[in-house]
């Protein structure tokens, strides 16, 4: 964050009110997609419990981010990084708001498989679950230290994101055109998949975001995206 | 290089953060006014320190910057008002298209026909309404009969957006108006003299918001046909005003781009700072 | 007080200490107050004692006692050609010796002669050359009696004095009543002090020569200093370089502005009159000297009140591509009018009241007649009270008051003038 301060402290007082909650929330949605995995992979049915319950404290941050902003743009009328700051902020909460929500649904779909430990392709959810809290994890360091190296690394990260999620649909295709029982919990799995990318997205999103408040531009529009798979990618 | 802010703050006492004529912005079209290396000096101290920059025609530029930076004092260069203080000397050129303003031969006169003036107190004259505006022309010989007269005051009333307000009570004194409207008259009187270009200095911050909005508008309207340049202390204003911005600090030009640039990315540490309200 | 760093701000203003600070205070601007208006006071007082003293000797000077004679004129007395030439002492005496017959000693004519003015003689002269065909008849006439009658009957001699000790010995102060008691003895309007020039005669005495003499002296003196001091101050104050030599003028002149009258005489003396030879006791010689006591006046007041217009009405004049000359013309001066007059105005009451430099150019001289313009001999209303107050006849006295009345006047009449101008024509910016 900018070493200099605001002629009127206040003003300081009030963005680091917003990086407040926007790391608090941060650190929820790491714990909640760590908790929601482990409910999937270990079958843990009461940490996936914990996970739905906790959902509601990301959106009350979210709710409180946006207060925060709107107050700051109104009152403020930032200009240059500081209006650059606020509307990364207010954007990341969303995307975290969203992230959370993602982890709640995989929590909520990991109670009602049946025979978790014999989930298809439970090592690769477990390795994309893993890359996907790694890329979290790093964008929030990111937004906190002001490192847009690292940001930009966590950008270019969700090219393999979507490799791994097309190798898991493969897979699990396969599986269960060979054995029709894997149908049911296979379609969870792909479910889950879809979440777990769908958390990648969105913590690609935020690094968007942090390359933009640090840098004033935003990387490339040309998002690398993994290879298309026939009638089943969507847009991003 | 990555320059830490203390060294960034540093630069500020550099000439290098000075903008060269080599780093002026291309802008398209006429420039109405130009300055090269123009320097002001109010006896011994230096006010000015060589200031180049490029004014677009038909255009509004802004000049920000904090109290004491000479903005005022520039602006007052480009239609010579600084020649009625004892003890001004100025080096450098300042030409209005392309014929330098501060020659032997200009009439000065003329020049603060050609390039008007807006104060930031309204100042009308204590006499009628009608003849503040008629004034000008009068003494500029710009109308041959009192029915040219007429017109030329109404059509400035009228540009001014003045002309419904005050129609029915031209011979009543113009001190006897409101702040927003003696300012709005001011307007008017000084388009009476057919001006190419106007300078105000701050012209809305004796006004209430409402009448502050109205004088924004007019400003506006009048970029179709005139040059503007507007000094203003209200960051908010000079983005929403103007297209060009020029930010000044102690005497120099220190950044000057499209007015979107400035105010969401600007170059230089110290137009950053002074946007973002850290300075000083 | 130690109070205070413990108690919050409010307790400040509000405590038994607060309250004590306060009383301290009003004292104070009471006993400010008490002193102004004490000050105020002893200058009433001092202006009661000076304006009563001035009127209570002065107005009578405003009356003026008249006898009527009834006066055969004795065709043989008056040649009709020439009825200036006529004996009109010899009709006096007799009309007086028909009103008065035990007088008939020399000494008894003479004191008769010496209750009627020598006005008496003008007013028959001018009566025959008006109508001369009244020569050969009898006529009633007002004339104007003599300067002791005239302080007799305004109550100046004091009638119980013993008789060696008054100007009036007790045969004429029984002439006199009976005169009274004929109703032939008659207090009127004084007009002759507004309509004639000085005299030796107290009772024929007028300030006219004086009045006109000042007012020719005037009219010299705006017509030289307004104009010059007007247009100097506005060359020093709109277009004079901040070089030292204006700097050098400007300290002269408010250097002048102080320097005694006195010296302006001298040098009226020395230039006008020696040097230009210009003629002697003229209200011009006059009006040009003040005109030059009165220039640094006029120039500071003038700069006062252009410097009382404010820059922003110059600079919106320069904005429009005004001139500097347009600019004082059109804007500042008709602004600085008001006060430009007012200045110039007391200027010229102060002039009005000046006496030594006139004296120094010999305005000063008896002058019984009229002047017709500003290069006849003159004197001005200062001088002319100067004289009278010099004179040793009783009835001078009266006359030297009134004619300070009317002095002063004219002085509170042109400083209501300075006012009402100033009043009337401010303008608010």
């Amino acid at each position: 964050m900018p070493p200099t301060q605001h002629t009127v402290r206040s003003y300081d007082s009030e963005l680091e009110k917003i990086d407040r909650h926007i790391l608090a929330m941060g650190g929820l949605v790491e714990a909640q997609l760590r908790g929601s995995m482990e409910a999937l992979v270990e079958g843990d049915r009461a940490m996936a419990q914990r996970v739905i319950d906790s959902d509601a404290q990301i959106d009350e941050h979210e709710r409180e981010v946006d207060e925060l902003v709107t107050r700051v743009i109104a009152l403020r009328q930032p200009m240059a990084e500081d209006l650059r700051r606020v509307k990364t902020g207010l954007k990341v909460a969303s995307n975290l708001e969203r992230m959370g929500d993602l982890a709640a649904n995989i929590a909520k779909r990991s109670l009602v498989i049946e025979t978790p430990h014999q989930v298809p392709q439970r090592e690769a959810l477990r390795r994309l679950g893993n890359a996907v809290y790694g890329m979290t994890t790093d964008v929030l360091n990111a937004y906190r230290d002001g490192d847009a190296a690292l940001a930009q690394r966590v950008w270019r990260q969700d090219e393999s994101i979507d490799d791994m999620y097309n190798a898991i649909f493969l897979a699990i295709l396969a599986d269960m055109i060979a054995d029709p029982r894997v149908i049911s919990p296979g379609t969870h799995v792909h479910f889950v998949a879809k979440n777990i990318e769908r958390i990648g997205d969105h913590a690609t999103n935020i690094a968007e975001m942090v390359t933009y408040m640090i840098l004033g531009s935003l990387p490339d529009p040309d998002r690398p995206k993994g290879s298309s798979v026939q009638g089943a990618e969507e847009q991003t | 290089m990555v320059m830490t802010q203390e060294a960034k703050h540093d630069a500020a006492q550099a000439d290098a953060v000075t903008i060269g004529v080599d780093r002026l912005p291309r802008i398209d079209g006429h420039m109405k006014l130009q300055a090269r290396d123009l320097k002001l000096w109010y006896t011994d101290k230096q006010a000015l320190q060589g200031i180049n920059i490029d004014i677009p025609e038909r255009q509004v530029t802004a000049f920000i910057g904090p109290s004491g930076c000479g903005k005022t004092t520039f602006l007052k260069c480009l239609n010579r008002m600084n020649d009625t203080i004892e003890g001004v000397r100025i080096e450098g050129s300042a030409t209005l298209d392309g014929a330098d303003i501060y020659d032997r031969s200009v009439d000065v006169v003329q020049l603060r026909a050609r390039v008007g003036m807006v104060f930031q107190k309204p100042n009308p004259f204590p006499k009628s309404i009608y003849d503040n505006v008629a004034y000008g022309p009068r003494i500029h010989g710009l109308a041959r009969n009192k029915s040219e007269l007429d017109e030329i005051v109404e059509h400035s009333l009228r540009r001014a957006g003045l002309w419904n307000e005050v129609s029915a009570r031209l011979s009543e004194m113009a001190t006897g108006m409101s702040g927003g409207q003696q300012q709005r008259l001011c307007i008017a009187r000084t388009i009476a003299v057919s001006p190419e270009v106007i300078l105000m200095d701050e012209p809305c911050s004796a006004l209430d918001p409402i009448s502050t909005a109205r004088v924004e508008e007019l400003i506006d309207e009048l970029r179709e046909n005139y040059t503007i340049v507007i000094v203003t202390h209200n960051l908010q204003q000079a983005a929403r005003v103007s297209q060009y911005t020029a930010f000044f600090h102690l005497g120099r030009l220190i950044e000057v781009n499209q007015t979107p640039d400035v105010f969401q990315n600007p170059k230089e540490r110290m137009t950053e700072d002074y946007i973002t309200g850290r300075f000083g | 007080m130690t109070e205070m760093t413990a108690s919050p701000p409010a307790a400040i203003h509000s405590g038994k200490a607060a309250q004590a600070r306060l009383r301290r205070r009003y004292r104070a601007e009471r006993r400010f107050r008490w002193i102004c208006m004490a000050t105020l006071g002893i200058a009433a007082v001092f202006l009661v004692i000076l304006m009563g003293s001035i009127v209570s000797r002065g107005w009578t000077g405003f009356l003026a006692t008249q006898m009527k004679l009834t006066v055969t004129l004795d065709a043989s007395q008056i040649d009709p050609e020439n009825p200036a030439q006529g004996n009109y002492r010899m009709l006096v005496v007799a009309a007086l010796q028909n009103e008065f017959p035990e007088a008939t000693s020399r000494s008894d004519m003479r004191a008769l002669l010496g209750m009627v003015s020598n006005g008496a003689y003008v007013e028959l002269t001018n009566l025959v050359a008006d109508d001369p065909s009244l020569i050969g008849s009898t006529v009633d006439i007002w004339v104007p009696a003599a300067s002791d009658l005239d302080m007799l009957n305004k109550g100046y001699i004091d009638r119980d004095s013993a008789e060696d000790l008054r100007r009036v010995d007790d045969q004429t102060l029984a002439w006199v009543d009976q005169m009274k008691a004929d109703g032939s003895i008659r207090t009127v309007f004084n007009w002759t002090f507004f309509t004639t020039g000085d005299s030796r005669e107290p009772e024929l005495a007028g300030i006219a020569g004086a009045a006109l003499g000042s007012f020719w002296m005037l009219l010299v003196t705006f017509l030289v200093s307004f104009p010059t001091g007007v247009a100097a101050a506005v060359y020093l104050e709109e277009f004079a370089p901040k070089k030292r030599w204006v700097d050098i003028i400007e300290v002269n002149i408010n250097n002048l502005a102080a320097v005694p009258s006195i010296v302006f005489g001298l040098l009226g003396l020395a230039v006008f009159l020696n040097l230009m030879h210009l003629p002697r006791s003229a209200p011009l010689v006059g009006g040009l000297t003040l005109a030059l006591m009165t220039l640094p006046t006029i120039i500071i007041t003038t700069r006062a009140a252009l410097k009382g217009v404010p820059p922003s009405i110059r600079e919106a004049a320069y904005g429009i591509g005004a001139s500097p000359v347009q600019a004082i013309a059109h804007h500042v001066l008709p602004l600085a009018l008001p006060r430009l007059l007012t200045g110039a105005i007391i200027g010229m009451a102060q002039a009005l009241g000046e006496t030594a430099p006139l004296l120094m150019i010999g305005m000063v001289a008896f002058i019984v007649d009229l002047p017709g313009g500003p290069l006849d001999a003159a004197t001005a209303l200062p001088v002319q009270i100067f004289l009278w107050a010099d004179s040793p006849e009783r009835g001078f006295v009266e006359k030297t008051s009134a004619a300070i009345m009317v002095l002063l006047g004219f002085l509170v009449f042109m400083n209501g003038i300075a006012v009402f101008l100033r009043q009337r024509f401010e303008v608010r910016w």
